[in-house]
C-alpha cells in the first residue's frame, strides 16, 4: 500500500507493506536515522517521536496508522542552525554519553515542556520514565530539562 | 527488531463502517486502537491476525462526560485523558490512582480504555477498576447495542463478550451519593505489570457501607471479583477491623500463578494488604477525610 | 510554544585548556540525531541476515531442513553448520582458549544458541524466513544449577571436546596462603560464614550488537562495520579464523550505543555475516534484536560463593573464599591469560588482612556463554560484592558499627604501596579520609538517629555501606596478555604546521567522552586548545594497535599513552625551540603552550610557532628529522587502584516489602580527574546500574533451561523513578606511577553500589526480622520471603 506521512513538515510518500512499523518508515527516510530502536517490547523509549505534539513510541505504531498525523523527529529540533533549548540543555548538563537514548529523551522533554513549561523534578522523572538510559543515571537528564525550562523564550517575549 | 507477520490493513471511517468491516472479515480480523497490547504480541508473533481494522479515526468514541446520572467514557479514550480528567477524578478517583501506574506516560498517550478492557489480561488494572465501580459496557454490533455488566463482559482469560462483528463503544459508571474509590498496586519497577493490585469502591450512607466493589488484578487467570468480601462488608460500619477481614478474604479468594513477579504466597499476601489499603483509602475519600 | 534561542557560545575564558569541566565535542552530532550507529549504515547492494536460534537449552539436532526458507522469493541463502564446516568456520576460538560453535551442528547447548543464518533482501523477509526453517530436536536434560554441574549424574555438555569427561570449564585456581589463613581463623575471636550468590545479569546496552561485513572479491578487502570495544583484537581473530590477511581487514566502529562489556566478545552472528559476505560478494548486515541480546550475548557475573571471614581484637584478620563460576555452555570469558578467574582475588579488599585464601573453579552449564562483562573490571564486581557483604556480616556478628569495623581494618596511608595477601600491589590510598568524607556528606550520625526513631514506629529504614578498592587499567606486559596479545595501547600524535593536532588512540569509546577527554590530555600537556585536537579512534586502519576499552582501561592505559606521546612531542619541541631562541635546551622552561628562556619570559616560542618551524625549511637542531609528531606504545607499569566509599539509604514498606533507594552517596577517589563532569557522569550511570542489579536485574532460568528474562518486560532496568538524585563527593589521591596521576573510574560505581544497597536492605531488616543475608535481586517478593524467615537463592 502507499502511505504518505508528514514528517517534520515534509510529506514523505512510499510504497510499503501494511506491517511496516513507523520507526522503520522514519529510519528508511534519507537523513532521518536519528530515531532509534532498542527493544522488542515497547519498553526502552529509544524510538520516541512526537505525533501531533504528543510523545509516542514509534516502534508500536504502524506507518499506515501515522498517515494524516504530524510526526516530528529529533531532526526537527534545530531550526535554521539554532538549537532547541532542550538540545542546548542536554549539552550544558552532560545529559548524554553514548547518545543512543538521546533523541527519544529529547523528544519526550520537548513534548513535556510544550505542555508543562515549568515542571518539577518529580514531574520530569515521571515524564521520562518511559525511556531507559544505561549511561547517565538520569540525574543530568533531569538537570538538562530544568535548564531548558529556565531558558525557553516565548514568542511574546521575543528572543 | 522483531517484526510482525504480514496482514491486510483497513482504516475505519465511521463506527458503522467499522462494524460492517468486522462482520465481513470475521474472526480473521482484529481491531487496532492504541495498539500497545496488540502490536507487541504481533511482533512476538503470538498473535497473527490476517486483517487489522484501525479505528483511531473514530473521534466520536473519545470522550468522558456526565450523562443520565452516569459517567460515560468512550472506548477510544486514551489513558492520558483518563488520568487528566477532573470530572472522572472527582467522582471516581480510582481511575487517576490506576492511571498513574499504568505503563508509562508515553504509552499512555496511545493506549485506550477499550483496548485495555478487550485485552482481558488479568493484569489489566482498568478491568479491576471498572469492576470495582460497577461499570457496565456497551457493545455495538450490526443488530444494535447491548449493555453488559463487567462480570458478564469478562468471560475468561483474554476472552470477552465482544463477538465477531462487534465493537466495545462505551463504559458507563453509575454515580451514587456517598461514594469514593481507590486503587493500590505493587510493581517491581515503574511501568511494570502489577505483582498484585486492588481496586475498591465504597458507598457510605448513615455510617454504614451501602455498597462496595472490590476487584483484584494479576492474581488470577482473570480479574478477581471479591464477591465474598463485598457481602461481608455490605451494611456494616467501615472499620479498620472489617477491612482487615476483607483483606483476609482477598488472600484466600484469589488464585495467583507463580511467575517472575512473585510466588503464590507473596501474591496472596499482597492481595490482602492492598485490598485493605484500597478500602481504607476509598473510605477516607468517601468521608472527605483524606489529607 | 517556545521559539529557539541562539547557540550559547561558551565564554572562551571559562573553557579549560587541559583538565577541567569541558563540555563534550561529540555532543554536536548526538543532540541532532546525527550519530552513526551500526544500524544507520546502509551500503549499496546490502542484504540482511537473521539468526535462527534454539528453543531448547540442551538437545541433539536430528535434522535441519532449509528448503522452505530457500524457496522464499526474498531469501538469498541459508547457512548452517554443514556449510561453515567446508569453510572451516563451524567452530571458532574464544578469548579463553576454548572453542565455541558458530552454528550448532551436533547439539544445541543453550536456549538461544545459533542454529542457522538466513540472508534475505530485507529485514522483514529475513525474520519471516526464520519461521520456514524446520529443525528437529531431541531434547536432553539441561544443567542449570552451577552447584550441580559437577554431580556424577550431570549430563555432559561439552562432548565435542576430546578428553572432556565432566562439566568443569576451568580447574580450581588459587591465590593467597591456605596455611596462614587457617592460622588466622584458628586465632580469631569472631568468625562468620555465608553462602553468597552474585546472580547472572546482563549489560544490556541500549544499542544491541550487530555487524555489516563487506567483502570485496576483486580486491580481497574485508570492510567491517561493527560496534566493538576491541576492534584490533577482533581483526586479529578474524584474520586467524577466516584465513584472511590481517592488513586486508578494516574494522570501523563509528558510534556505539553503549558497550559495558557486551561488545567485547566475537559473536557467531559476526562470523556468519563475514562468511555470508565472502560467499555472496555483497555487504551483509546482521543486527540482533533485544531478546537475542539478552539470551545469547555476553552476560555478567553468575558466581556462587562460599566465604568465611574472621576478626581479632576488633580488626578483620582473615578471609577464605571458595567460588564456582558459571561460564555457560562455552568458555568465552575475557580476562588476561594468567588469570582465569580474572581479578577476583582482589577480594582481599581494602583491609590490612593477615591472610586470605581464594579458590575459584569454573563450570559449564546450558546457558549462554560469557561471564566477564557489565563494568566488572574482570570480576572485581564479584570480589568487592563478596568482601563488602562479609564485612557487614562480621560487623553484625561483632555487634559493631559497619563503618567502625572498616576504619579499624583499613590499610593505612603509610602502608602504600601495599602488597596484599593475594598478590596485588595497591598504588596509593587514604581510605579513612574518603570514608569520612562520605560519612559527612551523608550525615551518617543523623541517619542512624533517624533510623532508630523510625524503627520505634515500625518503619523500616536501612543504611548500607561499601568501601571498595579495585584494580583497573590492564595491564603490564610482564603479567598480562589476552590470547597472547599484550595489553598495551598505542597513541600517535601529529601536530600539523598550523599547530593543530590529531591524536589517534587504541581506546574505543562507547559513550565515555574520549573525543573530549583525550583532547584535554593533549591540551594539558602541550597547550593546544582541545577544540584544535582531533581524536581519532574506532578505525583499525587509522589507529594504533591496542586492546580496546573495557576494564576501565582507557584512562590508565590509553590516557597514559597520550600523556607520554604528548611529552615526547614536547621534548622535541623543546629542542626546536632552543634552536629558534638560540638558547640551550637546559635554559628553557615550559609553561603550558610555550617554551621560554628561564628568567626572560618574553623570549619564548609558542607551540604553534614551533610546529610551523618543524615543517619549514629553516634550521632545525643538528640531526633532527622534520615534523612534529611521535608514536608510543604504552606499557603500564602496574594496574591502577581507584577506590571509594559509598553509603545507601533505603526504605522498605513493612507490608509489601517494596524497596526504595532514598539516597545514594558516592565518594570516589580515582586520582587526578581529567574532566570532572565526565567522571561524575560515569559514576551516575554506574550507580543506576548498581540499583538495577541490586533490586531488579537478573537473568534466570527454569529447570529445563528456558531463559525467563529475555525481554525488557522481564529484564527490568531502572528508570528515572528508581534512581535517587545521586550525591557525589571526591577525594584525590594521585596514582604514583601513572603519567597523569589518574586512575580511571568507569567501573567503580558498578563495583561499589550493589553491596551498599544490599547491606542497606539487610540493615533495615536485621533487628526487626532477624535477616542476616539476602541474595540479589532484592525484589519485593524476595525481600518479603526474607522477612518471613525464608530467604532463597535466586534460582
Amino acid at each position: 500500500m502507499n502511505v504518505s506521512i508528514s514528517i517534520n513538515g515534509d510529506q514523505v510518500s512510499r510504497e510499503i507493506e501494511p506491517r511496516q512499523l513507523l520507526v522503520h518508515f522514519i529510519r528508511e527516510t534519507p537523513e532521518l536515522t536519528g530515531t532509534h530502536w532498542g527493544c522488542d517490547t515497547s519498553n526502552c523509549g529509544a524510538c520516541v517521536v512526537l505525533m501531533d505534539g504528543k510523545a509516542v513510541k514509534s516502534c508500536t505504531i504502524l506507518a499506515a496508522m501515522a498517515e494524516g498525523h504530524e510526526i516530528r523527529t529529533v531532526e526537527s529540533l534545530e531550526v535554521d542552525g539554532r538549537l532547541d533549548p532542550v538540545q542546548q540543555g542536554f549539552h550544558e548538563h552532560h545529559a548524554l554519553q553514548c547518545g543512543f537514548c538521546t533523541p527519544g529523551m529529547q523528544m519526550t522533554a520537548r513534548a513535556l515542556l510544550d505542555e508543562n513549561p515549568n515542571p518539577t523534578e518529580e514531574e520530569i522523572r515521571i515524564a521520562i520514565s518511559g525511556g531507559i538510559c544505561r549511561c547517565t543515571g538520569y540525574k543530568n537528564i533531569v538537570a538538562a530539562i530544568r535548564w531548558a525550562a529556565e531558558h525557553e523564550v516565548t514568542a511574546t517575549q521575543g528572543v | 527488531m522483531k517484526t510482525p507477520a504480514p496482514f491486510e490493513y483497513e482504516r475505519a471511517a465511521s463506527l458503522d463502517g467499522a462494524i460492517a468491516t468486522l462482520q465481513r472479515l470475521g474472526p480473521d480480523a482484529r481491531v487496532i486502537a492504541g495498539g500497545h497490547s496488540l502490536l507487541p504480541m504481533m511482533k512476538l508473533r503470538l498473535a497473527q491476525p490476517k486483517h487489522l481494522v484501525d479505528i483511531n479515526d473514530l473521534d466520536e468514541l473519545s470522550y468522558i462526560r456526565r450523562e443520565n446520572g452516569e459517567i460515560r467514557i468512550g472506548a477510544l479514550t486514551r489513558h492520558v485523558d483518563l488520568l487528566r480528567s477532573n470530572l472522572l477524578a472527582e467522582h471516581f478517583p480510582v481511575f487517576r490512582d490506576a492511571e498513574e501506574v499504568i505503563a508509562d506516560p508515553v504509552v499512555r498517550n496511545r493506549g485506550t480504555i477499550g483496548g485495555s478492557l478487550c485485552q482481558a489480561d488479568a493484569a489489566e488494572d482498568l478491568s479491576a477498576v471498572c469492576s470495582a465501580v460497577k461499570a457496565k459496557v456497551v457493545i455495538r454490533g450490526a443488530n444494535g447495542e447491548r449493555v453488559v455488566s463487567m462480570e458478564d463482559f469478562h468471560v475468561g482469560p483474554y476472552t470477552t463478550a465482544v463477538g465477531d462483528g462487534e465493537l466495545l463503544t462505551e463504559i458507563r459508571i453509575p454515580i451514587r451519593p456517598g461514594g469514593s474509590s481507590a486503587h493500590e498496586k505493587v510493581e517491581r519497577r515503574a511501568g511494570d505489570w502489577a505483582i498484585a493490585a486492588a481496586s475498591a469502591a465504597v458507598w457510605i450512607e448513615d455510617g454504614a457501607i451501602a455498597d462496595v466493589g472490590i476487584a483484584l488484578s494479576s492474581v488470577g487467570l482473570t480479574t478477581i471479583h471479591l464477591t465474598r468480601a463485598e457481602e461481608l462488608l455490605r451494611g456494616k460500619g467501615p472499620t479498620r477491623e472489617l477491612f482487615a477481614e476483607a483483606g483476609a478474604i482477598a488472600t484466600e479468594d484469589c488464585s495467583p500463578m507463580p511467575d517472575g513477579r512473585g510466588p503464590v504466597d507473596y501474591k496472596r499476601h499482597l492481595a490482602g494488604v492492598l485490598t485493605t489499603r484500597a478500602l481504607s483509602r476509598a473510605r477516607a475519600r468517601a468521608l472527605n477525610q483524606e489529607a | 510554544m517556545a521559539t529557539t534561542i541562539e547557540n550559547l557560545p561558551s565564554e572562551k575564558s571559562e573553557r579549560p585548556i587541559g583538565f577541567g569541566r569541558l563540555k563534550r565535542k561529540e555532543d554536536a552530532r548526538f543532540i541532532r540525531g546525527k550519530g552513526t550507529y551500526l544500524d544507520d549504515i546502509r551500503l549499496p547492494g546490502m542484504v540482511y541476515g537473521a539468526m535462527l536460534r534454539s528453543p531448547y537449552a540442551h538437545a541433539r539436532i536430528v535434522s535441519i531442513d532449509t528448503s522452505r526458507a530457500l524457496a522464499h522469493p526474498n531469501v538469498a541463502a541459508v547457512i548452517t553448520a554443514k556449510d561453515l564446516e567446508t569453510l572451516g568456520l563451524a567452530w571458532m576460538p574464544t578469548i579463553s582458549y576454548d572453542t565455541q560453535a558458530v552454528l550448532a551442528g551436533d547439539k544445541v547447548r543453550f536456549q538461544g544458541q545459533e542454529v542457522a543464518f538466513v540472508i534475505a533482501t530485507d529485514e522483514y523477509s529475513a525474520n519471516d524466513a526464520l519461521e520456514l526453517i524446520d529443525v528437529e530436536y531431541e531434547p536432553l536434560q539441561a544443567v542449570v544449577n552451577a552447584r550441580k554441574a559437577l554431580d556424577a549424574d550431570a549430563p555432559l555438555i561439552r562432548d565435542d571436546k576430546t578428553g572432556q569427561r565432566d562439566n568443569l570449564a576451568s580447574p580450581t585456581w588459587e591465590a593467597g596462603d591456605e596455611e596462614a589463613t587457617n592460622k588466622a581463623f584458628a586465632e580469631a575471636d569472631t568468625v562468620v560464614v555465608r553462602d553468597i550468590i552474585y546472580p547472572r545479569c546482563h549489560p544490556a546496552p541500549l544499542e544491541t550488537c550487530g555487524m555489516i561485513a563487506d567483502f570485496n572479491p576483486e580486491t580481497g578487502q574485508l570492510d567491517i562495520y561493527n560496534g566493538n570495544q576491541a576492534p584490533h583484537a577482533h581483526r586479529t581473530v578474524y584474520a586467524h579464523v577466516a584465513g584472511l590477511a590481517e592488513h586486508m581487514i578494516r574494522i570501523q566502529c563509528q558510534d556505539i550505543g553503549g558497550g559495558f562489556g557486551n561488545k567485547v566478545p566475537v559473536y557467531p552472528g559476526y562470523v556468519c555475516a563475514i562468511a555470508g559476505s565472502i560467499v555472496a560478494g555483497v555487504p551483509v548486515k546482521w543486527v540482533e534484536n533485544r531478546s537475542e541480546n539478552l539470551m545469547s550475548t555476553g552476560f555478567a557475573r553468575d558466581y556462587v560463593m562460599h566465604a568465611e571471614m574472621c576478626s581479632k581484637d576488633g580488626k578483620i584478620t582473615g578471609l577464605r573464599v571458595d567460588a564456582i563460576a558459571d561460564h555457560g555452555a562455552f568458555d568465552s570469558t575475557a580476562q588476561p591469560t594468567k588469570f582465569p578467574a580474572g581479578f577476583f582475588h582482589i577480594v582481599c579488599g581494602s583491609y590490612d588482612l593477615e591472610a586470605a585464601h581464594v579458590k575459584v573453579k569454573a563450570v559449564y552449564s546450558n546457558k549462554a556463554p560469557g561471564g566477564v562483562a557489565y563494568r566488572c573490571s574482570f570480576r572485581v564486581t564479584e570480589a568487592v560484592y563478596l568482601v563488602e557483604r562479609m564485612v557487614d556480616a562480621l560487623a553484625m556478628e561483632m555487634k559493631v558499627d559497619p563503618i567502625e569495623l572498616r576504619m579499624q581494618s583499613f590499610i593505612a596511608p603509610e602502608q602504600f604501596p601495599y602488597e596484599t595477601t593475594t598478590g596485588w600491589t595497591y598504588d596509593s590510598g587514604n581510605y579513612a579520609e574518603t570514608m569520612r568524607v562520605a560519612m559527612e556528606l551523608a550525615g551518617y550520625g543523623d541517619l542512624r538517629r533517624e533510623q532508630a526513631e523510625k524503627r520505634a514506629r515500625g518503619e523500616l529504614m536501612g543504611i548500607g555501606v561499601s568501601f571498595f578498592t579495585e584494580g583497573v587499567g590492564a595491564g603490564p606486559r610482564k603479567h598480562m596478555d589476552i590470547l597472547g596479545l599484550a595489553m598495551n595501547d598505542g597513541a600517535d600524535l601529529r601536530v600539523h604546521p598550523s599547530g593543530k593536532a590529531v591524536v589517534s588512540i587504541s581506546a574505543q569509546t562507547q559513550g565515555q567522552g574520549h573525543e573530549t577527554t583525550f583532547a584535554q590530555i593533549v591540551a594539558e600537556e602541550l597547550g593546544i586548545p582541545p577544540e584544535d585536537v582531533e581524536v581519532r579512534h574506532g578505525d583499525t586502519d587509522r589507529s594504533p594497535y591496542g586492546l580496546g576499552t573495557y576494564g576501565s582501561r582507557s584512562t590508565p592505559v590509553s590516557g597514559g599513552a597520550v600523556a607520554v606521546v604528548s611529552r615526547k612531542v614536547r621534548d622535541k619541541a623543546r629542542l626546536i625551540a632552543a634552536t629558534m631562541l638560540e638558547a640551550s635546551p637546559d635554559d628553557l622552561a615550559w609553561e603550558k603552550g610555550r617554551w621560554y628562556v628561564k628568567g626572560d619570559p618574553e623570549k619564548r616560542a609558542l607551540i604553534e610557532d614551533i610546529a610551523a618551524r618543524a615543517y619549514s625549511g629553516e634550521e632545525l637542531p643538528a640531526g633532527m628529522e622534520g615534523g612534529l609528531d611521535a608514536q608510543v606504545i604504552y606499557d603500564p607499569p602496574n594496574l591502577t587502584y581507584p577506590y571509594g566509599a559509598y553509603i545507601a539509604v533505603v526504605d522498605i514498606d513493612p507490608d509489601t516489602a517494596h524497596v526504595t533507594v532514598r539516597r545514594f552517596v558516592a565518594v570516589d577517589d580515582c586520582g587526578v580527574r581529567i574532566n570532572p563532569m565526565i567522571v561524575d557522569g560515569q559514576i551516575h550511570g554506574g550507580l543506576a546500574e548498581g540499583i538495577g542489579i541490586a533490586l531488579m536485574e537478573v537473568i534466570s532460568f527454569d529447570e529445563e533451561g528456558n531463559c525467563l528474562n529475555s525481554s525488557f518486560m522481564d529484564y527490568l532496568i531502572p528508570t528515572a523513578l528508581e534512581c535517587p538524585d545521586f550525591e557525589l563527593g571526591e577525594t584525590v589521591t594521585p596514582c604514583p606511577h601513572h603519567p597523569l596521576g589518574a586512575k580511571g573510574v568507569g567501573e567503580s560505581p558498578n563495583v561499589g553500589s550493589p553491596p551498599a544497597i544490599v547491606n542497606a536492605v539487610i540493615d533495615a531488616l536485621h533487628e526487626t526480622h532477624g535477616v542476616d543475608h539476602l541474595d540479589m535481586p532484592c525484589t519485593p517478593a524476595r525481600v518479603w520471603a526474607a522477612m518471613q524467615g525464608r530467604p532463597e537463592p535466586p534460582q
